[in-house]
């Protein structure tokens, strides 16, 4: 096991003001890493899925995660808050930090490992008997919330914050199954949003979408990155550059390049990121 | 030959009506009031009912449920979500065993585990027997439903950092709550009916039960004793009695089918 | 977006551990629940054996051999039950297995598809009906039509054989293999049509392509295909018929004889348990008739377990599902 005391990094730093960029994108300030992931390996059974992968993924900031199908994004992904312990057989090597501390040592729970980061997915699934209302608090209430003044808040405020609150806020008793399929996206967003992860990881969370529901969803990425830690795997090139402040390419379970979004797209140093970003292969 | 297979289609089908049609021919016409809300009469006595019968029935299956549900649910949650594929191969292939054990056996067994060391029949000892028989049909079930609720459910969960037994309870099993309701009502219809397993544990009463350590009355063992008694009488009795139990174990089926059917 | 900036809601819950003991008591809780299926087999077993030693003590392998059950001198041999349970589940076989597969067939390949559901449904419910109420039915309805129409017809015509021969009472060996067939029925039924569901289409096509008639394909693409689950499914049904207690009770007539004619009465392990078991005077009694129960029990798991792994076995796993 790596070292787990190595960057005493201040956890979770209170939010900081929001700063224009140059490029017109708010942003908040660099501060350091989320994750810290060295020589990260992981198998199921025998197969080897993830190979040696080191990553600093930074706070407040959108990373994309690239590559040909079956390259270990999703996994990768899953490693992140224990996810992929759900498949048995699985087995991990290397040391992964979250804002410092150790997510594999022998202490932690990954309950709570999945309480700071969160996960939306590819296809929407808000659960199939419980309203809108319910589906965004369920976590909150299972979690032993009872306040129903501050569950109220929070409902509004996840709402809000996934850009759902406009068109559901006058039937949040239906069925949360009930709405369109970009709205189920956005319901599931506001779900995990409502415990207040530290990070928010989504997995190709609008390939079931039309372009239409895309685009809501991806401004709405833009305004999470004032706040979470977004860790998104997708297909779309052009959804990567749009909405990613750093994007990491994966190739048979390697990190092949990773680096600032519009460096890695106008001008990849690894012939193989080149080859993938600009559709010659993949 | 599409003739003759149609013949044995029918023959096969042919006893649902004609057992349903005595029973309406022979039981209807003792139906009335007295029948739901008297005790039996002695034999050469007119008239007389079942109703210690029925509410016995209806007790024995309420406690049938209390065994059997709650450990038949349980041991489905295992097989569907903790369960390896080796573990669950002997577990169903167990459950299969018993639900192959022959009725009688139960009450046997129940005899010795309850009845003998109390030194007397009883209610429970009953109750204890429908539901042991419960619980392999209401584990299987379950686990058949459970499995169908799709994963992601249980994974959208868990990115919430909630508890898996949280999980389990508040969003599968909710969520495959008509599955599990429906296979609990056809494990009752199935015992409803039982005989066997009661003859030596709740052994039948002619009278109301005043506790349930003492023997209680049932629809089936009343319709047993009195078909092979010698009276007329009570030989009108037990189609009576086994209309309003054909009627119980019916309606629990059509339930069944109405609740399961916008499943499909 | 204003919203994004409003302040942050009061102090969120965020634990920094929770505690494991719900989920692993949960854990266990199931795994407990589990297991109770493994605690029941050895359960039955373990008090069917305990209830039987003083029998099996006394009269040890002799008690399977032995016609005698003598209440009165305390002598007891199990062999005319096991015969009468033998002979009736045999009798109740050869009538359900080809009806059943005959059904089964119909339903898969035949019956036009308006008329499959109902007959399935009709099927389902008839596996709900009590043995109690098709007891009560035998006794009043079936037996005295059997006597006095089919009995003597088969005595008509087939009475050259010893199957056929002697008095005709009514309640008989051969009254108890009908109101069992009846009852095994609906099991035989469902789960060969399970089976055959299951034979790939692949199978009657390539027959198909060689010109056979659609009972050729039948009789060579989908029978031979699924033979082995249609045995399946008819030990399956076997396993039901031996453990089948108040129908045969109440029509099979309760002599413990050993007749070669079918019209004669008989008696099985399971009757005669249900009559004489709250009559049992003697300590030997009662043991004899709880070893009859062991001897049943072992029967009916035999049959069982190897109808559930043939069952298993087959492609598809189409087995039998708990009935
Ligand atoms: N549960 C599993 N058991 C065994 N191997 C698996 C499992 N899940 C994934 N793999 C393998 O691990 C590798 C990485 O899979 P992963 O799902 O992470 O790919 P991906 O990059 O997300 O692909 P996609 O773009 O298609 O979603 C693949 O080769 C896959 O076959
Ligand atoms: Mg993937």
């Amino acid at each position: 096991m790596a070292t787990p005391v190595s960057t005493p990094e201040k956890p979770k730093t209170a939010p900081a003001p929001v700063q224009p960029e140059a490029g017109g994108k708010p942003v908040a300030p660099e501060e350091g890493p989320a994750f810290d992931v060295r020589d990260f390996s992981l198998w199921y059974g025998a197969r080897k899925a993830l190979d040696g992968v080191s990553i600093r993924i930074p706070a407040r900031r959108v990373t994309a995660i690239i590559g040909p199908s079956g390259c270990g994004k999703s996994t990768f992904l899953r490693a992140l808050n224990r996810m992929h312990e759900l498949t048995p057989g699985t087995r991990i090597e290397g040391s992964l930090h979250l804002f410092g501390e150790d997510l594999y040592a022998p202490s932690v729970d990954p309950v709570v490992v999945r309480r700071r980061v969160g996960m939306v997915f590819q296809k929407s699934n808000p659960f199939p008997t419980m309203s809108i209302e319910e589906n965004v608090l369920v976590g909150l209430r299972l979690n032993g919330v009872k306040d129903r003044a501050f569950l109220q808040h929070r409902l509004e405020q996840s709402l809000r914050m996934s850009a759902l609150w406009d068109e559901v806020k006058d039937h949040l008793k239906r069925p949360g199954i009930s709405l369109s399929g970009g709205q189920q996206q956005r319901l599931c967003i506001a779900r995990a949003l409502a415990v207040e992860p530290e990070v928010l990881l989504m997995d190709e969370p609008c390939s079931a979408l039309d372009p239409l529901a895309t685009a809501k969803i991806e401004e709405l990425i833009q305004q999470l990155r004032l706040r979470f830690t977004v860790v998104i795997v997708t297909h779309n090139m052009q959804q990567a550059a749009r909405c990613s402040d750093r994007t990491a390419f994966f190739y048979l379970g390697k990190l092949v390049e990773f680096g600032e979004t519009r460096g890695m797209f106008t001008n990849p140093s690894n012939p193989q990121t080149e080859a993938y970003v600009s559709g010659r292969f993949g | 030959m599409t003739g003759l297979m149609g013949l044995s289609s029918l023959l096969v089908i042919a006893p649902l009506f004609l057992v349903l049609y005595f029973l309406i021919r022979e039981g209807a016409s003792s139906l009335d009031w007295n029948f739901f809300t008297q005790l039996p009469k002695p034999a050469g006595e007119q008239g007389g009912g079942m109703a210690n019968a029925i509410v016995g029935t209806v007790a024995l299956l309420g406690m049938a449920a209390a065994i059997g549900v709650p450990i038949g649910v349980m041991g489905g949650v295992y097989l569907a979500e903790y369960g390896s594929a080796r573990s669950n191969y002997w577990l169903r292939f167990a459950a299969d065993v018993l639900n192959g054990v022959p009725s009688i056996v139960w009450g046997m067994v129940v005899y010795a585990m309850l009845v003998v060391p109390f030194k007397t029949f009883s209610a429970y000892a009953g109750g204890v027997a429908l539901g042991l028989m419960m619980i392999p049909l209401v584990m299987r079930t379950t686990e058949e439903v459970l499995v169908l609720v799709p994963q992601s459910y249980r994974e959208a969960g868990l990115a919430l950092g909630i508890a898996r037994w949280k999980i389990i309870t508040v969003i599968v099993i909710k969520t495959a709550l008509k599955g599990i309701v429906t296979g609990v009502l056809i494990a009752l219809a199935r015992v409803a009916g039982e005989t066997a397993p009661l003859l030596f544990t709740a052994l039948g009463n002619n009278f109301w039960n005043h506790s349930l350590a003492e023997p209680i009355a049932a629809l089936p063992l009343q319709i047993f004793s009195y078909a092979i008694s010698p009276y007329d009488d009570w030989h009108r009795q037990a189609w009576a009695g086994a209309l309003v139990l054909m009627m119980l174990i019916l309606s629990c089926n059509v339930v069944v089918r109405f609740v399961s059917r916008d499943r499909r | 977006m204003r919203t994004v900036t409003t302040p942050d809601s009061p102090a969120p819950v965020k634990p920094t551990s929770v505690s494991r003991w719900p989920d692993r008591s949960f854990h266990w809780l199931a795994l407990l629940a589990a297991l109770t299926l493994v605690g029941l087999i050895v359960l039955v077993g373990w008090e069917l054996y305990r209830g039987s030693r003083l029998s099996i003590h006394q009269f040890g392998p002799r008690f399977l051999v032995s016609s005698q059950w003598d209440p009165v001198s305390d002598v007891y041999g199990a062999l005319p039950f096991i015969f009468g349970t033998l002979v009736s589940s045999l009798i109740a076989l050869v009538i359900a297995v080809p009806l059943g597969v005959a059904t089964a067939l119909f339903l898969t390949e035949m019956a036009p598809v308006r008329l499959r559901q109902p007959i399935i449904t009709v099927i389902e419910l008839l596996a709900a009906v009590p043995s109690v109420i098709f007891g009560l039915w035998g006794i009043f309805v079936l037996v005295p039509w059997l006597r006095d129409h089919f009995f003597r017809w088969l005595k008509d015509s087939l009475g050259f054989l010893p199957l056929f021969t002697g008095p005709i009472y009514g309640p008989s060996m051969l009254a108890g293999g009908i109101i069992v067939a009846i009852m095994i029925l609906p099991i035989v039924t469902s789960v060969s049509r399970e089976i055959l569901r299951s034979v790939p289409n692949l199978q009657r096509e390539a027959a198909y392509a060689l010109g056979a008639t659609h009972w050729e394909v039948i009789r060579i693409a989908v029978i031979s295909y699924a033979r082995r689950g249609i045995f399946g499914a008819a030990v399956l049904g076997l396993g039901r018929a031996l453990g089948e207690t108040m129908a045969v009770t109440m029509v099979i007539g309760n002599r413990p004889e050993i007749s070669a004619s079918l019209f004669a009465p008989g008696y099985t392990l399971a009757s005669v348990v249900a009559n004489e078991f709250t009559e049992a005077t003697s300590d030997l009694y009662l043991n004899a008739l709880f070893e009859l129960g062991l001897v049943l029990l072992a029967i009916t798991i035999l049959v069982n377990a190897v109808a559930q792994l043939m069952l298993r076995s087959l492609a598809g796993g189409a087995g039998a599902k708990a009935h």
